[in-house]
């Protein structure tokens, strides 16, 4: 059971990468971005292919990250500068991804580095088994990630980013060039995405073409799960919040998979969470409406 | 400091809607006037500051602020030089950030955005000063979030963010119509103290045709896409509103004076 929940965190920090690139684009930009499924395979595919032909890790993840970006751009450019709808310009890059990453891996739907130096390899060296390195490696990324996230969002730039996510006209009237800070804001979500891949496809020693299939989903739940638990506070709070929640989706899935369902429905059940929570205010609202009803027949 | 040359604007080219909102406006603003701009629904008032400040471009004509010819500045290059404030109070401000982030945002209007932080102890300081200004006790509000505060509030603090960086021009775009009227008379009073106080160029449009007599040096009304009449200085402090409305209604034909104008 220990090995299962010590499993479920490493897996989670890995995954709280990629939940902060969500959270960027779903939240800060207020944008649906469905580049995630394609840009959280691309990381895996560059690191991959790297790693197979004999690249060192460091590099390689680097370089994952680094097409990452180039990913968010591609996105980016297609919402502002030819104003095709934000859902439809990820949409379109998460397709187009599919043949470069095929393309990336030398057209195979998969490329294993097992055996080969991977990032995790150091602290192995040093005497920590896999899991125990995922947990070091991930929880390092995340906790810079975040550092790096809070000081951004705080400067002049980022704060742009964020008034633009919230009010785009009011931005333009104060001389900001909107589309931009919503370029920059992909830019930084696709790459932190491609990142999270990266260090995914090292921890299981493969990449694979599928591997980004509903990504944004469980990101959407892990950031969900997050604001409702954890999320109260300041800006840091909130985004170490949104660690917490990868790593307690990861918990969850681990628990009822373990309960016995088949890993066949995992998705449809990340897909009913996600809804379940993003109706809960409805149903809230709904509930309060309820009562306030039956208290007055009640008189 | 602001010239309108025959500017044109058409909006739905081609299809079965189009319609031509502003047919050749020439409007030419020294430094210091305060113009307001009246007339009814579809005369062209918030095409014409919307087209001033670049939301969209215009079909003819020439607008060249200070000597600057922006007609083809995007709308956040010519951000530059404009304050703006808008009818709705929740389009001026971004409602889930705090108050002294929105200033500081304003603060920095038509400048590079740096890795700087957002904001400095010192302009939080001076922020605090110009809140109390308004004497809603915003200043001990700063790190409050902007969606907490009522129209009235938001719309001042706007006032106020429009003004940090003083504008080559204010554009108020019926920013009081949205309000309460007790609240819309403290708010007006409080763009017309901003105005004097900071000697701002302002094109303020309303539909209030007592407060664009009381306000402003000059007035302009607007049917059609056009400026049918303007007046300024002594005469048009002696204007009574019967006035307006009976040229209203010689100028435009009987027909066309909408409900909307005659009411307000």
């Amino acid at each position: 059971m220990v090995d299962v929940l010590l499993g479920a965190l490493a897996l989670g920090l890995l995954w709280s990468i990629m939940t902060l690139g969500v959270y960027i684009s779903y939240r800060v930009l207020d944008m649906a971005d469905l580049t995630a499924e394609g840009s959280l395979t691309l990381g895996a595919a560059v690191a991959g292919a790297m790693i197979a032909n004999g690249a060192n890790p460091l590099l390689a993840t680097l370089c994952a990250a680094g097409a990452g970006l180039l990913a968010g751009l591609c996105t980016g450019v297609l919402h502002t500068k030819l104003k095709i709808p934000a859902l439809l310009s990820g949409i379109l890059t998460m397709i187009a991804l599919w043949s470069v990453n095929l393309r990336v891996m030398g057209n195979r739907a998969n490329v294993s580095i097992l055996r080969m130096d991977t990032v995790y390899t150091f602290f192995q060296n040093l005497g920590l088994d896999k899991t125990w390195s995922m947990i070091v490696v991930g929880a390092v990324c995340a906790m810079a990630v975040i550092s790096v996230l809070y000081w951004f969002f705080g400067t002049e730039l980022g704060a742009a980013i964020r008034a633009t996510g919230n009010n785009e006209k009011m931005v333009r009237a104060q001389g900001i060039n909107t589309d931009t800070m919503k370029i920059l804001g992909l830019v930084i979500s696709n790459g932190l995405i491609a990142l999270s891949g990266a260090l995914i496809a090292q921890s299981q020693a493969f990449a694979d073409i599928q591997m980004g299939t509903g990504a944004i989903v469980i990101g959407l739940a892990s950031l969900i799960i997050g604001e409702v638990l954890f999320g109260k506070g300041g800006f840091y709070k909130r985004l170490f919040a949104i660690i917490l929640g990868a790593v307690v989706y990861r918990v969850i899935i681990a628990l009822v998979l373990k309960m016995g369902m088949p890993s066949n429905d995992l998705k449809l059940f990340t897909a009913i969470t996600v809804t379940v929570a993003l109706s809960l205010p409805r149903f809230k609202g709904y509930l309060a409406t309820l009562k306030r009803s039956v208290k007055g027949e009640a008189k | 400091m602001l010239k309108v040359n025959h500017v044109v604007k058409v909006f739905g080219h081609g299809t079965i809607n189009e319609k031509t909102a502003l047919k050749g406006v020439d409007l030419h603003l020294l430094p210091g006037d305060f113009v307001t701009v009246i007339g009814g629904n579809g005369a062209g008032k918030s095409t014409l500051l919307n087209s001033i400040a670049g939301v969209y471009p215009v079909d003819e004509g020439t607008i060249e602020i200070d000597h600057v010819n922006v007609t083809k500045l995007s709308e956040h290059r010519r951000a530059t030089y404009l304050g703006r404030v808008f009818q709705d109070p929740m389009m001026g401000t971004a409602a889930d950030m705090s108050i002294e982030e929105n200033l500081a945002l304003a603060a920095r209007r038509g400048k590079t955005r740096t890795l700087r932080w957002y904001i400095t102890a010192r302009e939080r300081r001076e922020y605090a000063d110009v809140l109390a200004q308004l004497e809603l006790g915003l200043e001990s509000r700063l790190a409050d979030k902007v969606g907490l505060l009522s129209g009235g509030q938001r719309q001042a603090l706007t006032l106020l963010m429009a003004t940090l960086q003083k504008p080559k021009i204010l554009l108020l775009d019926e920013h009081t119509a949205a309000l309460d009227p007790k609240t819309a008379a403290k708010v007006l009073e409080l763009s017309a103290k901003l105005i004097d106080d900071n000697q701002l160029t302002a094109l303020m449009v309303t539909h209030n045709m007592n407060d664009a007599i009381k306000y402003g040096n000059r007035l302009i009304m607007m049917n059609e896409g056009q400026i049918l009449y303007e007046v300024a200085g002594e005469e048009k402090q002696q204007l009574q509103k019967e006035d307006l409305i009976a040229l209203f209604a010689k100028r435009a034909g009987d027909g066309l004076v909408s409900d909307r104008v005659l009411l307000s």
